[in-house]
């Protein structure tokens, strides 16, 4: 056996010269990709003052289904007060290519940040 | 007046927890993961509706009885919940119709038991009101989407009203301990409930654009009274079986 | 870009512990190699629900029955979490769990074994959720960003799954002598396959050790095997019971334990196939995805028509912005 197989990691089927005795035919449609529900984004305030974070994602059928679910699925510990959900077709990204022309310029303004100014102690409240 | 309200919170835990006990039958076999999940959750609510009820059930008898002496050492003709809870899950039809049936009754129950005056039974109603409204707009949505969705999950669910409706009429026929409960005014009148929920009933059936079947059909009852079906006897010999084999035991 | 340049700049990341994000440029095996890991990872947690879930309905009080299905539940919600990081990855849900029936993905090969026993259950928490956390904790620092997180929020879920079950154990072994017996008994046939979750010795293979250089895995398995024996051995000294290897035993100069070896003709024979369960397992869960198909069908239909009717603004969508 050459392959290192890991935790979570089980390599596939068909190495090794250890055959399944019970393999068998499983009714898998040829036409099975395509029918998962659609995929939403979850967002939850965790509690009043907070804004809405990233949860994760899960499959619903219509928005009102896509909140039960998140509630079901990711406040099971109480850990929502207001969720948003958004069908992740919807959510449009920047191309990580263009994270220097997008981002680095804002290195160089430390300008934008209060430690930037240098002000006596005894200013109080600012 | 301990005997009847013992009964009737007996009867009140008995219901949760065997409805509980067949959702819980889904957990890891639901249609889609996000449903196997939410289905669950019903479960944990009425399994925890049940320990509240049983808890102060046991509390009232006194001898050493628990939760669990109540849950895992009657047999089946003292168990007093409705019919409709035991019957099996059948398929995602049955097991969300038989919910919405369930918390539609449930819901209109405890907001009654919310006022009752008996304290402890009006805080345990008052705080399982909100899962059972919970409860009845998730098995709702599903009702009118399976009624409304395919020729095939409208049959299913037709197929369901039809093994279903009959154990319905229980639900508001009230046992001598009800009566009783009624009388003394810490249980609910469970009859005059029957109005209301048939208009739910009808109106989700609307949207769902399911016919409502006869409300004057002949129903089945005894579950109230310890006259069940045969399917409880299985229930609890899994249940139970091993507070049975090993009597006395910590767990 | 060239090729070349994207993956200076994908090893350059790696090297500096920065994370590896959905849209970022990935060598094609690392994904590949990413969508087996996860989805494998997946598949397991979902598996690993019907061990368990078979003591749902038999659980011996109601405390111990909400916890098992609170227990079995958050381990959907885990395979939930996990299904979604391979999705970023461009993989559906779908194709990911056709893959588990059909047999070409694997999963933990601890879940096929059977549960025989109430203690099952308690070992299964102790043991099997044991390892599985030693693991876990690890791959929490796993270069993948959307892995990386969901094993941070199933690591925080599953903190009381090891405790239920060492305190299921810890009950039984302070019970009556059938009850002692029965947590022996649990652990003669947990300990061995727990183990074998960590997987081959590190020096049977002769594999460049890509998942390593990637940082998608954080420690060898026999390193992490050697925390898991270490850490069990002493634990089981509380529960005043024995584990079935007479060989293990405290290795003062090593400062760690030794132990006996593992059976590996029966550890490639459970992950080929041929565990005691593997069959029923892969069949039940067939069934239910087969017996759910027209609840799924007839949710989108439904969806579909009420589009239809009404071009819906979902409420909230003007509180929202």
């Amino acid at each position: 056996m050459t392959t290192k197989y890991y935790y979570g990691d089980f390599g596939e089927s068909g190495s090794g010269e250890i055959t399944a005795n019970n393999k068998k035919n499983v009714g898998i449609h040829s036409d099975a990709a395509g029918h998962d529900w659609p995929l939403w984004e979850v967002f939850i305030r965790s509690k009043q003052g907070l804004d809405h974070k990233h949860m994760g994602s899960l499959h619903a059928t219509d928005a009102q289904m896509a909140i039960e679910n998140a509630r079901d699925v990711y406040t099971r510990r109480m850990e929502g007060v207001s969720i948003w959900v958004v069908e992740s077709k919807h959510i449009h990204a920047s191309n990580p290519d263009e994270a220097e022309s997008l981002y680095d310029p804002a290195n160089d303004k430390a300008y934008r940040h209060p430690t930037f100014y240098d002000l006596p102690d005894e200013l109080k409240h600012m | 007046m301990k005997k009847d309200l013992i009964s009737y919170t007996i009867h009140l835990a008995d219901s949760a927890l065997i409805l509980g006990h067949r959702n819980s039958e889904w957990c890891g076999h639901g249609p889609v993961l996000e449903q196997d999940i939410a289905i669950t959750n019903i479960s944990l609510d009425l399994i925890g509706q049940a320990r509240n009820f049983y808890q102060y059930a046991a509390q009232l008898t006194g001898n050493n009885t628990t939760e669990d002496t109540l849950a895992y050492l009657r047999d089946a003709r003292e168990f007093k919940n409705c019919l409709l809870t035991e019957l099996p899950n059948g398929d995602w039809a049955v097991t969300v119709l038989r919910q919405f049936f369930f918390s539609a009754y449930q819901y209109l129950l405890y907001q009654q038991l919310q006022h009752s005056s008996d304290t402890q039974l009006a805080a345990i109603a008052e705080k399982s009101l909100k899962e059972v409204t919970y409860h009845l707009r998730w098995s709702s949505e599903w009702v009118i989407r399976l009624g409304d969705g395919t020729s095939e999950s409208r049959q299913r669910i037709l197929n369901a009203i039809e093994d279903l409706w009959m154990f319905t009429g229980e639900l508001f026929k009230p046992a001598d301990y009800e009566i009783e409960a009624t009388a003394k005014g810490f249980g609910v009148n469970a009859e005059l409930l029957k109005n209301d929920w048939l208009q739910n009933i009808k109106a989700i059936f609307e949207e769902a654009t399911l016919p409502v079947p006869d409300e004057n059909a002949w129903m089945q009852t005894g579950g109230k009274t310890g006259s069940h079906t045969e399917h409880l006897g299985f229930i609890l010999a899994d249940m139970q079986f091993l507070q049975r084999t090993y009597p006395g035991c910590e767990w | 870009m060239p090729i070349h340049d994207l993956e200076k700049t994908f090893l350059d990341k790696i090297e500096r512990e920065i994370k590896i994000e959905p849209r970022d440029w990935m060598p094609d095996a690392y994904r590949k190699n990413l969508v087996r890991q996860i989805s494998q990872h997946a598949h397991s947690e979902i598996v690993g629900m019907l061990p368990e879930g078979n003591w749902i309905t038999r659980a011996p009080s109601l405390k111990r029955k909400a916890i098992l299905i609170a227990k079995a539940q958050d381990e959907a919600g885990h395979g939930l979490y996990l299904y979604s990081a391979t999705e970023t990855l461009g993989t559906s849900r779908e194709e990911t769990i056709n893959d588990l029936h059909s047999g070409k993905a694997k999963y933990s090969s601890i879940f096929n074994y059977p549960t025989l026993c109430w203690a099952d259950i308690g070992a299964i928490g102790w043991l099997v959720d044991g390892a599985a956390i030693i693991n876990q904790v690890m791959l929490c620092r796993t270069s993948y960003g959307p892995y990386a997180r969901a094993m941070v929020r199933i690591c925080r879920e599953e903190s009381f799954h090891q405790r239920q079950g060492f305190e299921i154990l810890l009950v039984l072994s302070r019970g009556s002598d059938e009850q002692k017996a029965m947590c022996q008994d649990a652990l003669n046939r947990w300990w061995w396959p727990s183990l074998m979750m960590f997987g081959p010795r590190d020096s049977d293979s002769t594999h460049s050790d890509q998942s390593m250089k990637w940082k998608i895995k954080r420690m060898s398995n026999d390193e992490l095997r050697q925390k898991f024996i270490d850490m069990i051995a002493e634990q089981v000294k509380v529960l005043g019971m024995t584990l079935p290897d007479p060989d293990l035993k405290w290795n003062a100069e090593r400062k760690h334990y030794d132990f006996g070896e593992i059976d590996w003709a029966e550890f490639w024979n459970v992950v080929k196939g041929n565990g005691p369960c593997n069959k029923q397992r892969i069949e039940a869960r067939t069934k239910a995805w087969d017996e759910g198909a027209w609840v799924r069908e007839a949710a989108v239909a439904y969806a579909e028509k009420r589009k239809e009717k009404q071009p819906q603004t979902p409420k909230g969508a003007l509180e929202a912005a």
